[in-house]
This record gives structure tokens, C-alpha cells and sequence, in this order.
């Protein structure tokens, strides 16, 4: 666009014009205007949570107009028949409103908490996404770190959300909570009574709450998004190995304007998917459950999705508790916190125990398809697996009356299967994960099955392999390689510690391995074909 | 493309990084390079690429139409009081309009982009993370001209008093949060309840008292105390529901397995337990006729009520807390005091808060007997 003809300046051209010589926003569109993005299904997950996000601001905020996050004692007067005259906290009976008086107001309230749901789903898989593809190494391991931050910060918006209406299942959480917090050593009672402000449920945990779910988590979750998004820019994105696409480039469509036109539908798209299901599906309908009262509760209750781990390993903690000195320690409880705690802490700082172990110092733009680090994807495999037991076992008493077992057995049989699971899961993935890798082995040696039978003169058949194609073939045989490090002396002539638990652990990630394929193999093979 | 890269023009230096457990790859294949482009079906015929485009425009056509829908459905299906399918048709009319319009701008957009905009792929060059080399070297001097402009090394004092300063600082902010709850002692809101002598067991939640006689065997009752039924929510009705709920159940006397201490506990086969679960505070409130268990919803804790409600399964490993009862001059059951030892949840300092005078401690026998 550099023609030479001078022309009477457009409106577009005037007020671009003025723009940039207040903001200087050509230099940024100059940058990032043609910046290159690559592209796979796989990087639209993290898109759909970004977009939901988007979509639980909009609809929130239109709730916030209305929602009153008060404890007062009111008699409900909507038009909720079963309800009217009941005593119950102001925040109820608004919640009550929004989904019966307030047209729309079911509908936001349902896009709101069904956003919720794609927000922490979306993101839970663009983690494994990110995990399994070995995306998170260097220079992502930071950016893994405040995507985990954001994952946490995810569910405690969901849980600080789902206990705001006030009715018999955010209440009976909340006790769940009060009793988890009671059980922390020396701090637990004074932490409780605080947060409730004496009694519980007192009258201010509603209100709190409602602070911390529409002011000072969002604040932190969108600093930190900001945070993750500006890091991505500067890393570039990954992009997996293919014809033309190397550790040193990016291959892709550029933001303007294929990736901006398929981004921004694309958030078009999770919206209006989300306010169809909303339109069509019930979710949390809180008119069936009653305002929150402490004595009643029904059977098959549950959290929502994501913290039905949480739920889970208090189910599955072994009932202990001691007491000692006169002071009681209830590990039931401080138990499953610790086993939570200690997975978060892992899978948080994955990314460096691994850097640690492979002493692997370069940066890393290509993601691993991943069986291609069979140890990596059987550790993350194990991962899921402990997480998914846990996740079942807050359904353990459903899963009971669904398929008539008893639920202590059931019990005893998600114990069993949360504490030997991982090391079956984690050997099986490894051995899957290898044969896959011999597989592309042998189709690259030895071509793929083409299907076509042939009979030989002498009354044999055999099937016809046809070699894979140069551009089809790169896929299958350019990976990393990594061997073993031998324990080495360092500069001073010492053995240390260190050296071998590094040692020690590159044999376990290592030591069962295929080697990509070579030019030498490949020749070799085609003369015993012959 | 030249515009594309004229951005990343630095010169960028030779950077060796540690290759760790990597192995060097020798008799590896080149990199075939990037595969010829081919081209879309509306690339190659114009009148295809006219279709989509008209695809495109019906989809933001339909979008529009949505918008209306919704505003219309806004209107025209109001919600009438106390008519629930109305609420329903509202939500879902003014859903399937929003839904359209929005899934019409962006399916034919994504139209747009897959089927007419230039799908040629274009490389552009990474380079390492790292700040150039004149830049690092310049950040490194800024802050040694920082440091030395300041006297931030040099004047220690400075320095350290500044840190003093900084980490005494939000401490203020640690106290000023006591008063999220009133004065007094935390463990006091939970160690008592509004049970006393001759507090009427009353029926959850009308208040109706409630009689030995109207106990049939093996009914269970969900039971507060008759006072409890008075006061308002404002007055801290849920926070002593929370404390006081009681679970009543009359049992066979054959089957009544009684600690002969305790026995003065219950009434003629009627015993009455804390209904909050020793274990998060879930109320206990699922009781099975057969068994004469109590199972909570929430994590499967059972109780045994013919054996002082000791733990039979889950992960609470204290019995429920017997409330003990007898009757007055008028057949009306009522607690002969308060509960011994805090109910609900274990918390740290829970053993200096059993009341030594009156509290019957189980023997460990009969405190759990797991499945």
C-alpha cells in the first residue's frame, strides 16, 4: 500500500492519524500486527478459557446489579410459590429473584455458572495440553507456573461463587470448609472464628465472600492472565514438528488477519455455545434445595465438578486423629491437605525437577508429541489417574447406589485403586508410550501397510509396504533424543550427592529409550528389504 | 514479508547452551522444509469462493436475526408471577435468540477466515529469549550506576534499616483484621450449645415438643430445643441450630448396647445424639431402620446408635456426642443438661473443653469398631 498518489485523506486515514500521534500505536501494530501464530486444535483450549473468562465478566457483572450479598433475615415474597414466607438470608431470596422476576436473569445466572464449569474445564486441559507435550520447558516453565496459579485461582473464584446464594448446598460446603478449617492445628479455631466472624454460619460470610469473588480474586485472575498472555508473546507459541517447522521459526497464519478473524469468531463461537446450553440446561437449580439451614441435608450431595477432588480425599482419609498432651491432631483431616498440598506443589514445579534431571539448558519450541518422552507421559498419565480416583471417590456413595454395591466397598476398592493405581498406570503408559514409538519406527524402516495383497509365484502372499512420504515422514522421526548421564567427578574431584540423584533419576527417565531413526538405518533397511 | 521481519533486525549473538542428557544426533534427516501450499477448493474456482462468501453473509444475517429474537422473546414472553413455565420459556427464548446472534458472528466469521481469507503459511524467525547482548550488558551498568548513584551497597545502614522498615511495615495490617470477629475467646462459640436442664427436646423445625410416648421404635427424629423454635434468624437462629441439632431415635431395648454409666443417659430405649458430624460438621442425617446406623451424606461416616453412635466406617474417628435426656412431670422428653464435650468437628484444643464434671467417657472399646 505505498502508492505514490497523493489523495485526499480518508476519515480512516485522519483518525488513524490522530491516534498515533498521541499513542504512537503503529509501533505496535508494526510489531504485532503480522505476528505469526501456529496452529493445532490443541492451542484452542486455552482460548476457550480465556474466552469463557470473558463471558463469566459479562454475565457477572449483570448478576452483581442485582445479587445482594446480605445475610439479613428476609420473607421471601417472589413468585416462587413452594418458597413464599420462608424465612431466609437476603442473598437467597435476591438469587431467588434473579432466576423468577428478573427476565434474563436465569439466563445469566446459568451462563454465569456454566462459564464457570468451561473455565476450569478448559483450563484443566490445557494444562494436560501443555504437560503432555513438554510445553511448560524452558523459556515456558514461568508462564507454567502462573498458568497453575491460575488454575487455583479458577476454583477458589468457583467456590467463593457457589457458596454466594446462600442455599442449602453453599451453606453445607461452607460447613464442610469450617470443619476442615477447625481441624488445622493451633491456628484452625481462630481461623474459623474470624472468617464467620464468631459463629457459624454467623451473618457475614456471604458478604466476604461476595468481596473476594467480584473484587480481589478477579483483579488477581486478570493480572495474571495479563501476565500469561504478554509472556506467550515474547516466548512465541509452540508449534508441534513438521516439513518446514524447526526449533528456530514459527510457522503459521499471521494475527491480521486469519488469526485475529479466527480468534475473535472463535469467542463468538464458546459464547454462543454457552448461552445455548444455558438456554436449554438447568445447572444449580437453587429453588429445589431451600434456603441454607444446618439440620437438613439430602443424600447424593456433591460439589461442583472441580472440587470434587477435594471432596474426594477427605473421603478416602483414613479415619485418624491422636491426641497428645492433651491437644488433638485430627490427620483425617490434615492428611488429605497434605496429600493435595504435596500434589499441587509437584505438578507446580514440575517444570524445574525436570530441567534439573535432564540438565537440558536450551530452549524448547517444538512440543513433543507425547510418546516421544514416554517417562514424562507415564508421570503425567499417573498424575491423572491419582487425580481422577480422588475426583470419583466425591461420588462415592452415587456410584454405590447406581450400580447397587455397597459403598464401603466401593471405599475400600477407590483407596485401593488411588494408592496402587498410579505405579500400574504409570508402568502401562510407559510401555504404550514405547510401543507407539516402535511402531513409528517400523514404518519408517519398513513403510506402512498399504493394504494391497499380492501372491507370490511360489504361492505366498505377502502385503505390499509403501514407504512413507519425505513431508509425512518428518513427523515420525524428528524428536529429541536423550541418553543417561554417567556420574561424573566435578572440578574439584568429588562425587557429590547431587551428581548422583541426578544420575540415578536420568536412568529412570532414560534408561528404556528409542532412538530416532537414522539416514544409516534407513539405507540399511531398504537393502534388507531387498 | 520483509515488513514481517524488519522488526527482529538485532543482531543476535551465538548463544551455547548446555545440552544436559540430550545426545547429539549424527546421521539425522534434514528438514525437508516447508510442503508446497495447496490450494482450498474456493481458491481454485471463483464461483465456490461466491457460495462461501454468501454462507458467510447468511450466518451474520442470521445473527441479526437472533438479536431481534431475543429482544422480542424479552418482550413478549414476560415472566407472569408464580408461573413457573413462563420463567422457563423466557430462559429459553431470549437463550436461543442471544445464542443465535452470537453463534452467527462467529461461525460466519470463522467461515470467513477458513474458506476466503489467505491461508498461506509464513514463517518468521525465533530468536533466543534473552535481551540482546548490548542490552543486557547496559541493564547490568544501569543498575551498578543505581547503585552507586544512590549509595545503596555503600551506605549499609541505609539499606538495612530501609529492609527493617519494609518487613515491619504490614504488620499493622495483620492485627487489624482481629476484629473480623467479636472479642472474646474463639473456642467459646463452639463449646456451648443452647441445650440445659430441663430444655424440651422439640420437633425440627415447628418447635412442637415432643412426648416418650409419640417415640415409636425405630423412628428417628429430627429434634431442637423448644426455645430454639422462637428466635429469628437475626438472632442467630441458624448459628445455634448449627450447635444444638439433635437426632432422636427409640430403640429396641434388646438392642440398646449400653455403657452401664451411660445408662442414665436415655430414656426407656430413646437416646438422642448431636446430629453434626465429628468429622467436617456435615449433619448426620441419614438413618437406617435395619442397622439403626446413622450415615452422613457428605463423606460416609456411620454411626452405631445402638452402641453410643461409635464409628462403624469413614473417616470420622469420633463417636457422636450423646445428648442426655430424660422426661418432666408432663411425659415431655427434655435434656438433662448440656452435651459433655463439644460437638462437631474435632478442633486443636477440643480436650480442654469436655466438661470433666458431668462428662462419661466412653471406654476405647466402644468408640469405633470399623467394618
Amino acid at each position: 500500500m505505498t502508492t505514490a498518489t497523493p489523495q485526499r485523506p480518508t476519515l480512516t486515514s485522519k483518525a488513524s492519524n490522530y491516534l498515533d500521534e498521541r499513542t504512537s500505536i503503529s509501533t505496535m501494530v508494526s510489531m504485532l500486527g503480522r505476528k505469526i501464530f501456529p496452529d493445532h486444535w490443541s492451542f484452542m483450549l486455552g482460548e476457550v478459557a480465556l474466552y469463557s473468562f470473558v463471558v463469566i465478566l459479562l454475565s457477572g457483572t449483570f448478576l452483581t446489579f442485582f445479587f445482594e450479598p446480605s445475610m439479613a433475615e428476609v420473607h421471601y415474597e417472589g413468585s416462587y410459590v413452594p418458597l413464599k414466607g420462608i424465612e431466609m438470608s437476603a442473598a437467597y431470596a435476591s438469587a431467588l429473584d434473579i432466576s423468577f422476576d428478573i427476565r434474563g436473569g436465569l439466563l445469566m445466572r446459568q451462563i454465569h455458572h456454566w462459564a464457570a464449569l468451561l473455565f476450569v474445564a478448559a483450563i484443566g486441559l490445557h494444562m494436560l495440553r501443555v504437560f503432555f507435550t513438554g510445553a511448560f520447558r524452558k523459556p515456558r516453565e514461568l508462564n507454567w507456573v502462573i498458568g497453575f496459579i491460575l488454575f487455583i485461582l479458577a476454583m477458589a473464584e468457583g467456590f467463593t461463587g457457589y457458596s454466594l446464594p446462600d442455599d442449602l448446598l453453599s451453606g453445607n460446603g461452607l460447613a464442610i470448609i469450617n470443619g476442615m478449617i477447625k481441624g488445622i492445628p493451633i491456628v484452625g479455631t481462630w481461623i474459623s472464628y474470624l472468617l464467620f466472624g464468631g459463629h457459624f454460619p454467623g451473618h457475614d460470610i456471604v458478604p466476604r465472600l461476595f468481596v473476594l469473588h467480584i473484587m480481589l480474586l478477579p483483579a488477581i485472575l486478570i493480572v495474571m492472565i495479563g501476565l500469561h498472555m504478554v509472556l506467550m508473546v515474547v516466548n512465541k507459541h509452540t508449534q508441534f514438528a513438521g516439513p518446514g517447522r524447526t526449533n528456530d521459526n514459527v510457522v503459521g497464519v499471521p494475527v491480521m488477519p486469519m488469526f485475529a478473524a479466527k480468534a475473535g469468531s472463535f469467542f463468538f463461537i464458546v459464547f454462543g455455545v454457552i448461552a445455548l446450553i444455558s438456554a436449554t440446561f438447568t445447572i444449580n437449580p437453587i429453588w429445589n434445595y431451600g434456603p441454607y439451614d444446618p439440620s437438613p441435608v439430602s443424600a447424593g450431595t456433591q460439589p461442583d465438578w472441580y472440587i470434587g477432588f477435594a471432596d474426594g480425599a477427605l473421603r478416602l482419609a483414613p479415619g485418624l486423629e491422636s491426641e497428645i498432651l492433651g491437644l488433638t491432631l485430627s490427620w483425617n483431616i490434615l492428611l488429605p491437605m497434605a496429600v493435595l498440598g504435596l500434589f499441587i506443589v509437584l505438578v507446580m514445579f514440575y517444570p524445574f525437577i525436570e530441567a534439573w534431571i535432564t540438565g537440558d539448558k536450551r530452549e524448547h519450541h517444538i512440543a513433543e508429541r507425547p510418546r516421544n518422552n514416554p517417562t514424562r507421559t507415564a508421570i503425567g498419565a499417573a498424575g491423572v489417574w491419582f487425580y481422577a480416583i480422588m475426583w470419583a471417590a466425591a461420588s462415592s456413595d452415587l456410584i454405590a447406589t447406581h450400580f447397587h454395591l455397597n459403598v464401603f466397598q466401593v471405599t475400600w476398592a477407590l483407596q485401593a485403586m488411588l494408592v496402587l493405581g498410579p505405579f500400574l498406570v504409570f508402568w502401562l503408559t510407559k510401555r504404550i508410550a514405547i510401543g507407539l514409538q516402535k511402531k513409528d519406527r517400523e514404518i519408517l524402516l519398513h513403510g506402512y501397510e498399504s493394504g494391497n495383497i499380492r501372491r507370490l509365484p511360489g504361492g505366498a502372499y505377502i502385503e505390499v509396504h509403501e514407504p512413507v512420504g519425505e513431508y509425512e515422514s518428518w513427523r515420525l522421526k524428528s524428536f529429541e533424543a536423550y541418553e543417561p548421564v554417567m556420574v561424573r567427578p566435578n572440578e574439584q574431584g568429588r562425587i557429590t550427592a547431587g551428581v548422583r540423584a541426578r544420575a540415578a533419576l536420568t536412568r529412570w527417565f532414560f534408561e528404556d529409550r528409542i532412538a530416532p531413526v537414522t539416514r544409516g538405518e534407513l539405507e540399511a533397511a531398504k537393502h534388507d528389504d531387498h | 514479508m520483509s515488513a514481517d521481519q524488519s522488526a527482529h533486525q538485532e543482531s543476535h549473538e551465538v548463544v551455547v547452551h548446555d545440552r544436559g542428557a540430550a545426545i547429539v544426533q549424527s546421521d539425522a534427516f534434514e528438514n525437508p522444509g516447508l510442503p508446497p501450499h495447496r490450494p482450498r477448493q474456493t481458491d481454485l474456482h471463483p464461483e465456490k469462493a461466491d457460495r462461501a462468501e454468501r454462507t458467510v453473509v447468511w450466518w451474520f444475517i442470521a445473527s441479526m436475526l437472533g438479536a431481534v429474537i431475543a429482544i422480542a422473546a424479552y418482550i413478549m414472553v414476560p415472566i407472569e408471577q408464580g408461573d413457573m413455565a413462563s420463567v422457563r420459556f423466557n430462559n429459553l427464548f431470549l437463550g436461543l435468540g442471544i445464542a443465535l446472534s452470537l453463534l452467527g458472528i462467529g461461525l460466519g466469521g470463522m467461515h470467513w477466515a477458513r474458506q476466503l481469507m489467505s491461508d498461506h503459511e509464513l514463517v518468521e524467525e525465533r530468536h533466543l529469549t534473552r535481551g540482546s547482548e548490548p542490552n543486557r550488558t547496559r541493564a547490568v551498568e544501569i543498575f551498578k550506576l543505581g547503585d552507586e548513584e544512590s549509595g545503596f551497597s555503600r551506605r549499609s545502614l541505609i539499606r538495612n534499616t530501609l529492609i527493617g522498615a519494609v518487613a515491619l511495615m504490614p504488620l499493622p495490617a495483620v492485627v487489624l483484621f482481629r476484629d473480623l470477629a467479636p472479642a472474646g475467646n474463639a473456642v467459646d462459640v463452639l463449646t456451648h450449645t443452647m441445650w440445659k436442664a430441663g430444655s424440651r427436646l422439640a420437633l425440627d423445625p415447628s418447635g412442637t415438643p415432643i412426648k416418650a410416648d409419640d417415640v415409636t421404635i425405630g423412628s428417628a427424629f429430627h429434634v431442637i430445643p423448644a426455645e430454639l423454635a422462637e428466635m429469628t434468624h437475626d438472632e442467630g437462629y441458624l448459628d445455634q441450630k448449627a450447635l444444638a441439632s439433635v437426632l432422636l431415635v427409640r430403640l429396641p431395648l434388646d438392642r440398646l448396647n449400653e455403657q452401664p454409666d451411660r445408662a442414665g443417659w436415655s430414656y426407656d430405649g430413646i437416646v438422642a445424639y448431636s446430629k453434626i458430624c465429628t468429622h467436617v460438621g456435615c449433619p448426620v442425617a441419614l438413618y437406617e431402620q435395619q442397622t439403626h446406623h446413622l450415615l452422613c451424606p457428605c463423606h460416609q461416616s456411620t454411626f452405631d446408635v445402638t452402641n453410643h453412635a461409635k464409628v462403624v466406617f469413614g473417616p470420622a474417628k469420633r463417636p457422636l456426642p450423646q445428648l442426655p435426656i430424660t422426661v418432666d412431670d408432663e411425659g415431655y422428653l427434655v435434656a438433662q443438661h448440656d452435651f459433655t464435650e463439644p460437638i462437631g468437628p474435632s478442633f486443636f484444643e477440643r480436650l480442654h473443653y469436655v466438661d470433666e464434671e458431668k462428662h462419661i467417657p466412653l471406654s476405647s472399646a466402644e468408640t469405633e469398631t470399623r467394618a
